[in-house]
């Protein structure tokens, strides 16, 4: 079992730990609702760093990233970061991840801890006809994600980069809590704002204490993997592993916003049918009407009981105080407000499908 | 972690109060603890004849949802009517406010496959 930098961190705060993609990694703290309020309403900081970075390098790279993702790679910019995914030969995904452009020819690629191994596998045996170098740096690489309205107050101090100006899915490279080139990037898993950090290891514990320090008089709490799955889900975000996965197409998965058809990639002319001919089930966002959680692979049914689909991923929704859901449905059922069933244990549970994100702002 | 000397256990993480002809049942301060906030306890139970360790119920915590089991063989006489808008009160009080069913025994020569407080505290340490 793999430990990140701030194993002794989570020790010392009393967390508990649990197994997750082969590292050990918080679950929580003090409570599930209790972190994800601190996140929806003041600061929640995430050691996140069990996810996996890849440099890649050359004059080939943006090649090679532009014929593997499904979003448009041209479009970014130094300092401008982008969430795309990786297809398959068979009409599935291999992951979700962010690219960063960090210069000209240069790119860091942020991908799941679960696919780290397999991620590399796939983008190295598609890169030999490219000017390309490829680096694995997730051993060595610290991320902290700092969210919460005011994690950018709080944080302000730390740094002379401006990160009140710094927009939605772009970065800077600074010193930060006098560490040097430090990755500032304002992205997120939580839609609550605020900011994700890369760190050398060497310095992942210095950084975590003075963010500490810095948002003590703004209600900052250490939050576990439990609540960055409920605040996750509030907003829609999808799961790899859950919601995404080998087998699901991005068109399926409502990813068709991250799917550009201005340049060729793995699989792109199904993709382009699909979205020209439709699909035949869709990821939804599921709201139950009865006091029961919809978890994942339960059944789910329309309203004349035919099952239709399964959940993807389920939880009680702490800001909305109610069960909250997505999954797949055949696409004729998939429409906002459309009635459904779900098999909870041994009973059918009223439901329906309504628009995500299930929480705004 | 508490765990009260007065009290029986199960390896399912219950406890259970003997009082005369009655066991009054709830899940330990373990249990609590290892499913994390509390949002529905579900017992559709009341009034049944069940066997020991046939499911009575369930609980919804965020994370998972987990069984619960009879500790003894009866009849359930009464669900602890707070849990209903106050599942919380598991976490915050759970051999106390956070009670789940009171059990009319059937067969008291069950209360010996029970474990003592120091038999529990050895499983969960």
């Amino acid at each position: 079992m793999q430990k990140t930098a701030l194993y002794q961190k989570h020790i010392d705060l009393g967390a508990k730990m649990v197994p997750f993609a082969g590292f050990e990694m918080p679950v929580s703290y003090t409570g599930i609702v209790e972190e994800h309020n601190a996140v929806r309403e003041a600061v929640g900081v995430f050691d996140v760093s069990h996810m996996g970075e890849f440099i890649l390098e050359g004059s080939g790279a943006l090649a090679l990233i532009q014929s593997l993702t499904s979003n448009d790679a041209s479009k970014l910019f130094p300092g401008r970061v982008q969430y795309s995914c990786l297809p398959n030969a068979s009409g599935g995904i291999v992951d979700d991840l962010l690219v960063y452009q960090m210069a000209e020819d240069k790119y860091l690629l942020v991908v799941n801890a679960s696919n780290i191994e397999k991620d590399w596998n796939w983008i190295k045996s598609h890169s030999a006809s490219y000017d390309v170098k490829m680096t694995n740096i997730s051993d060595d690489t610290a991320l902290l994600a700092v969210q919460g309205p005011k994690a950018i107050e709080a944080l302000q101090d730390l740094t002379d980069v401006d990160i009140k100006s710094l927009e939605y899915y772009h970065f800077a490279i600074g010193t930060f809590a006098g560490v040097e080139n430090v990755i500032i990037s304002a992205t997120g898993y939580t839609g609550a704002g605020g900011l994700e950090l890369y760190i050398p290891n060497a310095d992942a514990t210095k950084v975590w204490d003075a963010v500490f320090e810095a948002g003590k008089n703004f209600g900052i709490k250490p939050a576990g993997l439990g609540c960055r799955d409920t605040l996750r889900l509030e907003m829609g975000f999808c799961l790899y592993g859950n919601d995404i996965n080998d087998e699901t197409s991005p068109m399926e998965a409502g990813l068709g916003w991250i799917t550009k058809f201005t340049k060729k990639f793995t699989n792109s002319e199904t993709f382009e049918k699909q979205k020209q001919n439709g699909v035949e089930k869709k990821l939804v966002g599921i709201e139950v009407l009865e006091k029961a959680i919809p978890r994942q692979h339960y059944e789910i049914l329309d309203a004349n009981e035919n099952v239709i689909g399964e959940v993807s991923s389920g939880t009680m929704s702490p800001s909305m105080q109610k069960p909250i859901a997505m999954g797949y449905v055949t696409t004729a059922n998939s429409k906002e407000g459309t009635p459904l069933k779900i098999r909870i244990r041994n009973k059918l549970v009223d439901a329906k499908v309504v628009k995500i994100p299930f929480y705004k702002n | 972690m508490n765990i009260p000397e007065s009290l029986k256990y199960t390896k399912d993480h219950e406890w259970v109060r003997i009082e005369g002809d009655y066991a009054i049942i709830g899940i330990t301060d373990f249990a609590q603890g290892e499913l994390g906030d509390i949002v529905y306890v579900e017992i559709e139970t009341a009034g049944d004849a069940l066997n020991q360790h046939e499911v009575f119920g369930t609980v919804e915590a965020v994370k998972t949802v987990s069984d619960l089991f009879m500790p003894l063989s009866g009849t359930v006489e009464e669900v602890n009517p707070k849990l209903t808008n106050e599942p919380e009160a598991v976490n915050k009080d759970p051999f106390g406010d956070g009670w789940m069913i009171k059990v009319k025994i059937s067969n008291p020569s069950e209360i010996d496959s029970l474990l003592s407080a120091a038999d529990y505290q050895n499983l969960v340490h």
